[in-house]
């Protein structure tokens, strides 16, 4: 818990997270999004480079994952919204402003309930905007000391999510949830890849504190390039720490925006707030308001995905599966693998898939998406049956996992079977019993430890395909 | 000038090298050019005669079906982008910037095979009702050296007027097609907005620009509409709207063209006739009137209650508007780009913007941002629309009851260089009859209507959107009206005089004006 | 900041408010444009004071004057242009970068 509840100090953070949107062009332009392996510039066109002359067009997608995720997070989408321009200069935005959406976003209000330690918590959304994200700076150490700085546009005029929350997170651990749940969320519908060390996912979060019980809110900070869900908790963590700190120490807090150095563990000043930016918002000219009709709505509804609250919920009541994980990484994979016929036990299918499929899924890239969840509903159905051992059926699954080849392949390839016949494991008992005298004798003096040993020693012996409850039973008679 | 190529009177080539030995032979003093290219110009004509040659042999068909602009010099206002060339916006900040894309005009006339000798003079940024805030000097008017062409589009309307071209290309943005055409005594057409895409023309006022033709007379400026109108993709605010055949509609035949005033009623808006106008322009506006109510039209007078907030409206709307179209330009990517020794980008950048923009462009970024900003967004800009929407609804409620309005283009005659440099209000005023017509984005054609002093009056119809097509019946029927008018024949007064090389350069000659006033 | 608009009124520029304006657009101004502005810009926001006789309360805003709605593009990606052309025309280039002037802060989006 923090030290502000200690010191009867109110926690108050709002989040505010940027997301890239998953399109194949950029938000007003037809540039290719894939940043990733091209080279500086090489996906650049007037509008994005803001070259004179230029127009923007609205990406029809990036609308209507704005709408998807409203959707998602019970929005109110207004009938009409407009775009603004947004001024400031800077050297990563070429037009000298910013496409965005100042007092008509695509989505107003909404909720998001996150699970908390300490229970259930529902984050209350301000609101959901489309806008376009900038180019990208790099500085470099130049020799004879300085520094450049450089820009690649490749990033420029990718379409950008920005959702905020209201001031209404009460902890760390809650704004990491949030954090989290949102990540699942657009995952789900497709909206974003949102992967926060790629910077697709970029969180800020206001922190201020307030005495217990008051309602004005206390001098923020905002915190920012947290580039993992950890490191927005620690961060966040660490604030309400120093700021908590500061009061009790009479110490003057000031509205600043403060980095997360993830090394040293620590935020610090990277800028004071300029006497409130002016960005002199305007309606931008160059776009018509965009309608959002009953059919619109419909047709992004109808395409919309099982959330991830609810296919928590399906998963508790109709598998008994209490744990969130399969159902947040789960996907379809584990969706089909519980549709196979005949279906298998969904709590051994679950075990196999957190202990093998979550491995190795490190392993190969997109495991999930290029291997068939019937496989796993076939290893399952192995491993119920008791048709090959336990330990047989999670090497076979995982080697399945690895090279894609069908979990009956390989079992038949390695000639995998239980022996649960007590007079085939006889000789190969008899066998491992007169290699190991002493473990032997160990087990007639009722050492458990020794019977173990033993067990391991049959199994050794039948590569796995013994029935370790039956050997153990056997091996208990003989040496009694 | 179609009909002979067709013809074969003579070739695309030989029409460039006579438009071209009479660009270098009169430019220095008119100085409506801010470059041409002679090669480049020739080239394009070449390809326009082997498209001539390709088509004769394939018969009578293939001829016709040829682009009515194939072979026809068009000049370009230094704001229209063409691929590989230069182009300013008459701005020191945009110097040497080399456009690597052609605007969605320029790529319909290359498609149509239209010759492009080179830009055309305007002020910087198309700020101005005089182009004597472009950054390369001021352009003259061929009826009196000592004037002013009038502006934005001062360069493509002397251009026109000097016979340096037949055509040319300009926008307006309160006024600077039609102003200047009225100024050089040419047809000019401000399109409803929407019509003409503004993808690929560098941006004033983004709700209020259009893009628009310039040509001697009625039936040369709807060719060249036609040519570049009709819905572009790539700019969301172009109308997906059908382009009528514009030049099918206007008969060759002075009889024909005035029979279509029979019937017609034009509104005659009482606001229009301002303070400030010169006697000898609204006795042309009214003579002019008079010879349309002559020929059959009925003439209504008209209310237009709000027109005297246009000036205020506009210099709010169009500076804020500008004032981020120019951000853009902070020397980071393109143009002029001051880097100083030990300077951040803050530095930077107010050095690069603060000496590459003229006085003109400054004030108006100025006015924009200060409109814009926090606390007075409410007091001005938004207060300027809401005037805009009052402004629009004057002019709906008027063409409930008339087809077309009648009015001056200009309260004034070209006026001397240096005469309304000055006062920035006096220069703003030059657009009063104009501008509240870009606020309601409707259509105005300019044609002339006489000479007071010897000097050109614009006489100014304006319509409900879309109806260019009407505008250019009108005009064409006024023309027709008037085709005996002493006037009619008079060429620009200094058109002889401009081969003399002895003359000044229009900028030499200007601040000699300046001087001695 | 600009100093609060009085109710009603249309505000007198001081020096201070155009050397701050001036600063928001990036204008590096002298101090002989600086003083001929402040003249000048008082001058037009003197014109601009006839717009506060109209009643505007109930009237709602124009921003655009054609009633266009719901101008979307399909999500393709086409051809745009070659790094080499875009580079060629920046004032300073390092490699495949364009190199911009010095940055001190950092600002988001
Ligand atoms: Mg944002
Ligand atoms: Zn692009």
């Amino acid at each position: 818990m923090s030290l502000a509840t200690k010191t009867d100090y109110e926690v108050v953070v709002g989040i505010e997270i940027h997301v890239q949107l998953k399109t194949a062009s950029k938000m007003f332009c037809s540039c290719s999004t894939e940043v990733r392996g091209a080279a500086p510039n090489s996906n650049t066109c007037p509008v994005c480079l803001g070259l004179p002359g230029a127009l923007p067009v609205i990406n029809r997608r990036a609308v209507e994952h704005v709408l998807a995720t409203g959707l998602a997070i019970g929005s109110a989408i207004p009938d009409v919204t407009r775009w603004d321009r947004k001024n400031y200069f800077y050297p990563d935005l070429p037009k000298g402003y910013q496409i965005s959406q100042f007092d008509l976003p695509l989505c107003a209000g909404g909720t998001l309930p996150v699970e908390s330690s300490d229970g259930p918590v529902v984050v209350q959304l301000r609101r959901a905007h489309l806008e376009e994200d900038t180019a990208r700076l790099l500085h470099q150490d130049v020799p004879g000391g300085g520094r450049v700085s450089l820009v690649d546009y490749n990033r420029s005029g990718i379409p950008l999510m920005e959702i905020v929350t209201e001031p209404c997170i009460g902890s760390a651990e809650v704004a990491r949830r949030y954090a989290e749940e949102l990540r699942l969320l657009l995952l789900t519908i497709g909206a974003s890849d949102a992967a926060m060390e790629d910077g697709q996912m970029r969180v800020e979060a206001n922190v201020s504190l307030r005495p217990r019980g008051t309602e004005a809110l206390g001098t923020r900070t905002e915190v920012k390039n947290m580039n993992s869900f950890r490191s927005v908790e620690r961060a966040i963590a660490f604030e309400i720490e120093r700021q908590t700190r500061a009061l009790e120490t009479n110490e003057k807090l000031v509205q600043e925006t403060r980095g997360w150095d993830d090394t040293r563990g620590q935020t610090y000043t990277m800028r004071l707030k300029e006497e409130s930016m002016d960005y002199r918002y305007f309606p931008e000219p160059d776009l018509p308001p965009l309608r959002t009709d009953a059919a619109m709505i419909g047709a992004i509804r109808g395409r919309m995905p099982e959330l991830p609250a609810a296919k928590r919920i399906r998963y508790r009541t109709d598998y008994g599966l209490l744990d969130g994980l399969v159902a947040d990484v789960g996907g379809d994979y584990f969706d089909s693998a519980l549709r196979f016929d005949p279906p298998p036990d969904p709590k051994v299918a679950a075990s196999l898939f957190s202990k093998i499929a979550l491995r190795e899924r490190n392993n190969v890239p997109n495991l999930l998406d290029i291997r068939p969840g019937a496989e796993l509903a076939l290893a399952s159905n192995l491993r119920t049956s008791g048709a090959i051992s336990s330990q047989n059926v999670e090497e076979v699954y995982a080697e399945h996992l690895r090279t894609g080849t069908p979990v009956n392949d390989i079992v038949a390839a390695k000639g995998l079977r239980q022996m649960n016949d007590s007079s085939e494991l006889a000789a190969v008992i008899d066998k491992v019993i007169a290699a190991n005298e002493a473990a032997a004798a160990d087990v007639r003096a009722g050492k458990d430890q020794a019977l173990k040993f033993l067990t391991g020693q049959v199994m050794k012996e039948t590569r796995g395909q013994a029935n370790a409850a039956v050997v153990a039973q056997l091996l208990g008679e003989r040496l009694k | 000038m179609a009909g002979g190529l067709r013809r074969g009177d003579f070739n695309a080539h030989d029409l460039a090298v006579a438009h071209l030995d009479r660009i270098e032979a009169t430019d220095r003093p008119l100085h409506a050019w801010v470059w041409w290219n002679r090669e480049q110009a020739l080239a394009e004509a070449d390809a326009a005669d082997d498209r001539f040659a390709l088509a004769r042999e394939s018969g009578a068909d293939a001829l016709a079906a040829l682009p009515a602009l194939l072979g026809i010099p068009v000049g370009l206002k230094d704001l229209v982008l063409t691929r590989g060339d230069k182009a300013t916006a008459g701005s020191r900040i945009l110097e040497g910037y080399v456009s690597p894309y052609d605007a969605h005009i320029s790529e319909n006339l290359k498609a149509a095979g239209a010759v492009l000798p080179g830009k055309t003079n305007m002020d910087e940024f198309a700020m101005g009702s005089s182009t004597e805030f472009s950054a390369w000097g001021p352009t003259a008017n061929p009826w009196d050296l000592d004037r002013v062409p009038g502006g934005s589009s001062g360069g493509s309307a002397a251009a026109v007027a000097a016979y340096h071209v037949p055509l040319s290309i300009g926008t307006d943005t309160g006024g600077s097609i039609r102003q200047p055409a009225a100024l050089c005594g040419i047809v000019g057409l401000k399109p409803t907005y929407g019509r003409v895409s503004r993808y690929g023309i560098v941006a004033f006022a983004s709700s209020l620009d259009q893009i628009g033709p310039f040509g001697r007379d009625v039936r040369d400026a709807a060719l060249l509409l036609a040519a570049v109108a009709g819905r572009d993709e790539r700019d969301s605010t172009s109308a997906p709207i059908d382009v009528p055949d514009y030049p099918a509609l206007l008969p060759v035949d002075d009889d024909q063209a005035a029979a279509r005033l029979r019937g017609v009623r034009l509104g005659l808006p009482r606001q229009y006739f301002v303070k400030g106008m010169e006697p000898g322009v609204e006795a042309g506006i009214r003579e002019a009137v008079a010879a349309l109510a002559a020929a059959g039209a009925e003439i209504v007078d008209i209310d237009l209650p709000h027109t005297d907030y246009g000036l205020a409206t506009y210099y709010i709307i169009a500076p804020a508007e500008a004032s981020a179209n120019l951000a853009r330009y902070d020397g980071v990517r393109y143009g002029r780009s001051v880097r100083l020794p030990g300077g951040d980008y803050i530095a930077d950048y107010l050095e690069t913007r603060g000496t590459g923009f003229g006085a003109e462009v400054k004030r108006r970024i100025m006015l924009g941002t200060y409109a814009l900003s926090a606390g007075y967004y409410d007091a001005y800009y938004l207060k300027a629309q809401k005037v805009r929407t009052l402004i629009k609804a004057d002019f709906d409620k008027a063409f409930e009851q008339v087809d077309a309005l009648v009015a001056p283009t200009s309260p004034t005659v070209a006026f001397k260089f240096g005469a309304r440099l000055a006062d920035p209000v006096a220069m703003y005023l030059s657009d009063a009859c104009t501008l509240p017509v870009n606020m309601a984005g409707l259509p105005g054609l300019s044609v002339p209507c006489g000479l007071s002093d010897g000097l050109p009056v614009g006489l100014q119809l304006i319509g409900p959107a879309w109806s260019e097509g009407r505008l250019f019946e009108l005009g064409r029927a006024y023309e027709a009206i008037t085709h005996n008018a002493d006037w009619r024949n008079a060429e620009p007064t200094d058109l002889a005089k401009l081969t003399d090389a002895s003359l000044p350069s229009a900028p030499d000659r200007a601040a000699a004006v300046r001087a001695s006033a | 900041m600009l100093p609060p608009l009085p109710f009603g009124a249309m505000a007198g520029l001081s020096r201070k408010d155009v050397e701050h304006v001036a600063h928001l657009a990036r204008l590096g101004l002298s101090e002989d444009e600086l003083a001929r502005l402040e003249g000048q810009l008082n001058h037009i926001l003197d014109q601009y004071a006839v717009l506060a006789e109209l009643d505007t309360d109930a009237i709602a805003p124009t921003a655009q004057t054609i009633e266009l709605e719901n101008i979307l593009r399909e999500d393709v990606v086409l051809p745009g242009l070659a790094a080499d052309e875009i580079l060629a025309l920046a004032p300073e280039r390092s490699g495949q970068y364009f190199v911009v002037p010095p940055i001190l802060g950092e600002h988001g989006n």
